[in-house]
């Protein structure tokens, strides 16, 4: 029962959870359990986010995938299908080519990315996670910060205006 | 005098070395305690909660003029026990229509989301189980959580009335949730921070509450969280004349026990983070040591509590309208104004 044993185990349970519900969302054959589903990939992948130190974000995926994307969603199915329990059919007659295809991109890839030696910061996590990232967008990333900005109340307004017109 | 920690650190010093003594690895010896510290914490709010319930049920009695339980036990405090052992046994009727796994995972989802904001929650000085950096954004996350069950009852249980219901308590609970957060913001604004052992300790004495420098936002977050709970004057969706049951039209024994269960835990989470954020939490009104603090929260918290009771049984309802349009026309652009307040305060000030 060592640290990296326990890290380990942590981590692979996880990542079973996160990729076991992504395959459910594409798979299942009722909309209602893919929505479900997705919120339960979409909490694992906090579960990373916590491993990793990074609980600002873990926290705020939560608020915001769980709690927001992932229930408009949700709100989006139960309003418009029936009642009834709808049995979807998720494939068409091009499933064998995408899947070719899904194999060959996938080999491309591991074969990129097995290799890559991705640059992993040696310093410390903040203590002060939230101050940190606060500090960051006001400062160095201002402009993506405003841009941002920008966009959702774009998205807000075009909301508003696409509702109006129904 | 009558501090806790103390206590606690003793017990968990004497199971830790009995452990290892054993040749229990420290890892397993940490998992142990987590799993004992899991089944405390429940185990505490869930007495907790057993006695809201009987409080809430003499509270209303009171309130009208009549006794309330009084047999079971002196004046009836054993009634909830007695409640939750004839729920248990109670025979589980599941439609045949429903749709089973979401059905059946929508209780465990509200119930397990109402509990796991206890892990950040300060019971007195030096009791929580994890004073997280992000302890009061974890707790509006996992709020946000709850709705997922709430929806999920209403479409598995494949009954209109169940749906109308999920659908007007997810709407109410997701409106509610935004001046809520802002309402929050503004103590966080002053307090630097969003850990919650820290906004406490902040919170010295009696003139260095919250709640004197942030009036407005209080007020914004007592009516978002009465909201948030489904209490009156906002509990169309769980009204008894109005869509049968709402979502839980459909659930029998236990399932419905985990429900009614769950909305007084989110009850005595509105009151926690009111007394934490903005009443000094487990402080006493002149500084730590002056009693026992986890008496003090005790208090403070379930006068809180009452405060919701005392609203059921004073106001009427509001109609679905009137609560989405009070939520986003008036408390929503108060909650802007309060963080602009805020702002405005601390550069002047700081």
């Amino acid at each position: 029962m060592s640290d990296a044993f326990l890290t380990n185990l942590t981590f692979y349970v996880l990542s079973f959870c996160v990729i076991a519900g992504g395959i459910f969302v594409v798979s299942s054959r009722n909309l209602f359990h893919s929505a479900v589903f997705l919120v339960f990939t979409l909490f694992s992948v906090a579960g990373i986010f916590v491993m990793q130190h990074a609980y600002f974000l873990a926290a705020i995926q939560v608020l915001i995938y769980v709690g927001a994307v992932a229930m408009l969603m949700i709100f989006g199915v139960m309003l418009t299908t029936q009642l009834t329990n709808v049995r979807l059919r998720h494939v068409n007659e091009q499933a064998w080519p995408a899947f070719a295809v899904c194999l060959f991109f996938l080999g491309f890839l591991v074969y990129g990315l097995w290799d890559t030696p991705f640059k992993i910061s040696q310093a410390a996590a903040p203590a002060e996670v939230t101050r940190a990232i606060g500090t960051l967008l006001m400062t160095e990333y201002v402009l993506p910060f405003e841009v941002v900005s920008v966009l959702l109340l774009v998205a807000l307004i075009g909301a508003v205006v696409i509702a109006k017109k129904e | 005098m009558l501090e806790l920690r103390g206590l606690i650190d003793a017990i968990w010093g004497l199971i830790s070395g009995l452990l290892s003594g054993l040749g229990f690895s420290p890892n397993l010896i940490s998992l142990i305690g987590y799993a004992i510290i899991a089944a405390v914490l429940f185990g505490v709010v869930a007495l907790i909660v057993l006695f809201l319930v009987w409080w809430e049920r003499k509270v209303s009695a009171h309130m009208q003029d009549r006794l309330g339980p009084m047999r079971v036990g002196w004046h009836g405090v054993i009634q909830t026990i007695a409640d939750a052992l004839k729920l248990l046994q109670k025979e589980d009727i599941t439609p045949k229509a429903i749709d089973f796994p979401i059905h059946f995972w929508a209780p465990v989802i509200t119930f397990v989301a109402a509990f796991m904001v206890y892990v950040t929650v300060p019971f007195g000085k030096g009791l929580i189980v994890s004073d997280l950096s992000v302890g009061i954004l974890y707790i509006i996350a996992i709020t946000t959580f709850t709705v997922i069950g709430l929806l999920m009852a209403g479409w598995g249980s494949n009954n209109k009335y169940s749906l109308l219901g999920g659908f007007r308590s997810a709407a109410q609970v997701i409106s509610y949730e935004v001046p809520l957060t802002l309402a929050l913001l503004g103590v966080i604004m002053i307090a630097q921070t969003l850990s919650l052992g820290a906004i406490v300790t902040q919170q010295d004495t009696i003139f260095k509450w919250y709640v004197w420098r942030q009036p407005l936002g209080f007020a914004i977050f007592w009516i978002a969280a009465t909201a948030e709970c489904n209490r009156t004057p906002f509990d169309l969706p769980e009204a008894d004349s109005e869509l049968v049951a709402g979502f839980v039209t459909e659930y029998s024994g236990m399932k419905f026990a985990m429900f009614f269960l769950a909305e007084f835990v989110n009850m005595f989470t509105a009151s926690v983070i009111a007394v934490t954020l903005f009443f000094g939490g487990w402080m006493s009104p002149f500084g730590p040591d002056f009693g026992p603090s986890w008496l003090w929260f005790l208090g403070k918290t379930l006068f809180f509590v009452f405060v919701l009771m005392w609203f059921r049984w004073t106001y009427p309802r509001l109609r679905v309208d009137q609560l989405m349009g009070f939520a986003w026309k008036v408390l929503l652009p108060l909650a802007f104004l309060n963080i602009l307040l805020t702002g405005i305060g601390i550069y002047i000030f700081d």
